[in-house]
């Protein structure tokens, strides 16, 4: 188990996230796919501190902490504001947000 | 045997994340989701950030799929109109991710073995945040806060209107 | 002395010039306050004259000289200055003694005149750049003054603008002294070229004096004849007298003072001025430009006084005789005889300037009749204009003894008799004594004597101011008398620069005798011609196309019409025909060329410009268009795009690095 092989599975796992961000039409699924970048980048965290020189500080876990918390709030705003689209469109389907279009 | 549990958890973790991000069913993708941080959490124990991999199956599968899931269920929408798949996306996932792995095999530095894990106490991590990362701790406070209340007024109502 | 007169002579000429311009500068709110200033202007001049002339008297062949610079061009100077010498000064007398008579009498002549201040302010002009001719020192400052008195000449002649014969004499005077000035410019461009200055007298530098003469060569003659034809048309010589007789139109003072007295004058002066380049290389006293001077002289002379015997106007008869007369100073001067020539000239500028105002005052009691044929029996109605007139005829027709003009024909004739190339002049200037002798005869018969033909009927002499400078030109014409015989030449020696010396045996020459008799019988013909008078001349009724040949001025005029005018009429239609096709043209044409350039700008500025413009706006729009096409508005094609660009950044990262 090298670094870059735990690299290599956070790449994947991230664009496994991206996949799902770009290709799916529901709302929520881009929500999921930006989770899923999110826990990709706090494997590359914690893969860089575990394998990386031993500070005094623990600071690729602390980030990874923060990295969690930041996550945890923007799903949540992310979700309150599908649900307030989807009052003014009745749906969710991503196609149809298209008024910036220009 | 290191590297064989590795590997486990590994191809677990990409399986479940690939249904998450294929399965046409929202709520088999929602809860693939879900599954798929168990395996992130797993791959943190293995990496001897214990906390990190408690923390994330708190939060994550206990808070945010739990919302995802809520949501899916707030916003039922017609299943007709939906346009299938966009393989452009793929096409686009598929570059990045060559690109990535391009990256990382030509950088040489990173091909290094780990060293001796020292154990990491949850005092040590509480002393950090409390008192090196107390600025940043706060500031994710107030962020928490500010997300609270912005996505409290997203969803309320317009009496008014 | 003589320094602080020289300092100053500069004033003689200025004075009148400068009360001219005050004159201009009242306008015509003054009339009376315009004469009073000319007089006084005139006076002054006279006394200032007065007094440069005697410095003249003391010492036998004065010449004062004064210098200066003008201006420095490069490393050469051009310097004028002044000269006083007897010549000068005896024409300063004259011209500012004559012109006070013809100021005074004007303000009669012109009283009811409503343009009065402009008459006497053009008129102190002239009296200060007559002035101005004489006391010149330099060539190129006599030019300077003798082109200003052409130009007062030519104001004074038309001055009555509202007459199309006045502005049209006008014109042709000064057309005509023009074309001689030419010549006059090109001898002194001639002369400078040669010896190198202008100045006549400058310290034996001058080029009148020996060095400058020496440095002139074989090109004297031609210079000189060049300055001639500025003294032709000046004088109104053959062949470019035609100016004087048409000059008549002007007032009656104007002809008395300019073309009786003084600006005619002034081309004799001119030839006495510079008579040394005139002699250079004499043989006996003749040179080939002298006997041109000669030549053109002697047929003025017979010329004008053949026409005059045929005039019918009062004043052309006048000019006609100043024509001759001038004619008879040119031969006098041709000859040798300078001095005598300028006798001549001074006292004929008494005696015609007496002649032209006495037929002014004539003319100013008939109400402005000018035809002699309508005139007649004033001798009663105006004695003093009579008596005054007489005196002036017998001075002209040259009745020796008492009057100045008899004395000076005398010299001249003397002058004349001994000219060794040829005997001819002399001949023919005998003729024409008699005929002046006859047509004044005629003139003062037809005018006052005889039944009355006027239309006026109660005619009445003039008024005093009119007849006092009547009576003092005539006395001045008597007295000169004095200083003419030949018995005590004090004016000749005067001129000349040598001691007089009184001899009365002179006084009975056989040429007076001779002379005596001439004139005697041109008036005596004139007298048997002409004393029953009426309307019909007798010369016209015996030989009428011998009159009507002289009465037409033998036809000059009309054969002038007919060559000269006709051909520069003729360049004119040329240049008129090349501005209006050839230069015309041409400038529109390169005003096409810039209209096309214009239609050329226009038409890239539309089509190409902007419909570039056009394009590329309709480009950038399609552009924008299609790039619209990008931004759906939907997230995931944007999400797509930022992953894109992250990779590309990713992979730009790792390459450089």
């Amino acid at each position: 188990m090298t670094l870059s092989t735990l690299l290599v599975v956070s790449a994947t796992l991230f664009c496994l996230g991206l996949l799902a961000a770009l290709s799916r039409r529901h709302a929520i699924f881009i929500l999921i796919g930006i989770e899923m970048m999110l826990a990709a980048a706090n494997i590359n965290f914690i893969a860089f501190w575990r394998f990386g020189p031993h500070t005094a500080h623990p600071t690729g876990v602390i980030v990874a902490i923060f990295a969690i918390a930041i996550a945890a709030a923007e799903a949540a705003v992310g979700l309150a504001m599908v649900i307030a689209v989807y009052r003014h469109f009745r749906t969710t389907n991503v196609d149809q947000f298209n008024q910036l279009k220009g | 045997m290191n590297i064989f549990v590795f590997g486990i958890i590994a191809s677990f973790t990409l399986i479940v994340a690939l249904a998450a991000a294929t399965l046409p069913k929202l709520m088999h993708a929602a809860l693939s989701f879900a599954v798929m941080f168990l395996g992130i959490s797993a791959f943190f124990f293995l990496l001897g950030a214990e906390f990190v991999g408690l923390v994330q199956v708190f939060v994550y599968i206990g808070a945010v799929a739990v919302l995802i899931v809520f949501t899916i269920l707030l916003t039922p929408h017609d299943v007709g109109n939906v346009r299938g798949f966009g393989w452009s996306g793929v096409v686009v996932a598929i570059a990045v991710f060559g690109g990535l792995i391009w990256a990382i095999v030509k950088t040489k530095s990173v091909a290094i073995a780990p060293s001796v894990a020292k154990a990491l106490t949850v005092k040590q991590i509480g002393e950090a945040l409390m008192i090196s990362y107390v600025w940043p701790l706060l500031c994710v406070g107030v962020l928490l806060t500010a997300a609270l209340i912005g996505a409290l007024i997203l969803v309320m109502e317009d009496k008014r209107s | 002395m003589n320094s602080w007169i020289m300092n100053t002579v500069w004033l003689i000429p200025a004075t009148p010039i400068v009360v001219a311009l005050l004159i201009l500068s009242l306008g015509k709110t003054a009339p009376g306050l315009s004469a009073v200033f000319a007089v006084i202007g005139q006076i002054a001049a006279l006394i200032m004259s007065f007094v440069a002339f005697f410095p003249t008297l003391h010492a036998h062949g004065f010449r004062g000289v004064e210098n200066f610079t003008w201006f420095v061009f490069g490393n050469q100077s051009l310097r004028i200055g002044f000269v006083l010498d007897p010549l000068a000064a005896a024409m300063m007398m004259m011209i500012t003694l004559v012109g006070l008579c013809i100021f005074v009498f004007s303000i009669g002549y012109m009283a009811d005149d409503k343009n009065l201040s402009r008459f006497f302010a053009y008129l102190s002009f002239f009296s200060g750049a007559m002035l101005g001719v004489v006391i010149a020192n330099s060539l190129l400052l006599l030019f300077i003054f003798w082109e200003l008195v052409g130009l007062a000449s030519y104001l004074l002649i038309g001055f009555w603008i509202e007459r199309p014969s006045a502005a049209a004499a006008a014109k042709k005077a000064f057309i005509t002294t023009r074309v001689g000035d030419m010549g006059f410019f090109l001898g002194i461009l001639w002369l400078y070229h040669n010896s190198g200055t202008l100045l006549f007298y400058d310290n034996g530098h001058g080029c009148l004096e020996s060095a400058g003469l020496a440095m002139l060569g074989t090109s004297a003659t031609f210079i000189a004849l060049l300055i001639f034809c500025g003294a032709i048309g000046k004088s109104g010589q053959f062949p470019l007298h035609v100016w004087l007789p048409d000059a008549m139109e002007g007032p009656t003072p104007v002809s008395a003072l300019i073309h009786a007295a003084t600006m005619v004058a002034a081309g004799v002066f001119l030839v006495a001025r510079v008579y040394p380049i005139f002699s250079v290389g004499a043989i006996n006293g003749v040179t080939s430009s002298l006997a041109v001077v000669v030549w053109i002289g002697v047929i003025t002379g017979l010329m004008a006084a053949l026409v005059a015997v045929a005039q019918s106007d009062i004043k052309r008869i006048l000019a006609y005789s100043t024509v001759s007369q001038l004619g008879l100073m040119m031969v006098s001067l041709g000859v040798g005889g300078v001095a005598a020539g300028i006798m001549h000239l001074l006292a004929h500028g008494f005696f015609k300037a007496l002649l032209f105002l006495g037929a002014g005052s004539v003319i100013h009691a008939l109400h402005h009749e000018q035809d002699i044929r309508k005139m007649g029996g004033l001798r009663r109605a105006m004695p003093v204009t009579f008596a005054t007139y007489a005196i002036g005829m017998m001075a002209l027709s040259g009745v020796p003894f008492f009057f100045s003009g008899g004395w000076t024909k005398e010299e001249v004739l003397h002058a004349t008799s001994s000219w060794p190339s040829s005997h001819i002049p002399h001949y023919l200037m005998l003729v024409g004594v008699v005929l002046t002798a006859l047509y004044m005869s005629r003139q003062i018969i037809y005018v006052f004597f005889g039944n009355r033909r006027a239309a006026e009927e109660h005619p009445h002499e003039s008024r005093h101011v009119m007849t006092i400078p009547l009576i003092v030109l005539a006395v001045c014409a008597i007295l000169l008398s004095v200083v003419l015989t030949p018995a005590w030449p004090w004016l000749e020696s005067y001129l000349t620069g040598h001691a007089p010396q009184f001899d009365s045996r002179l006084l009975f020459q056989p040429m007076i005798l001779f002379s005596l008799g001439l004139v005697g019988t041109g008036i005596a013909l004139g007298v048997w011609m002409y004393h029953r008078t009426g309307e019909l001349d007798p010369l016209q009724r015996k030989l009428p196309a011998l009159f009507r040949f002289l009465e037409n001025k033998m036809w000059i005029d009309e054969i002038y019409d007919r060559t000269i005018i006709a051909l520069g009429a003729l360049f004119a239609w040329l240049s008129d025909w090349m501005d209006r096709y050839v230069w015309d043209g041409i400038v529109r044409d390169v005003g096409a060329i810039g209209q096309l350039f214009g239609k050329l700008t226009t038409g890239t500025d539309e089509r190409v410009i902007n419909a570039g413009v056009d394009e590329g706006t309709v480009g950038a729009q399609g552009f924008g268009r299609v790039m619209s096409r990008w931004h759906s508005g939907q997230i995931q094609p944007y999400l797509g795009a930022v992953a894109l660009g992250m990779l590309a950044l990713l992979l730009l990262y790792a390459w450089l690095g």
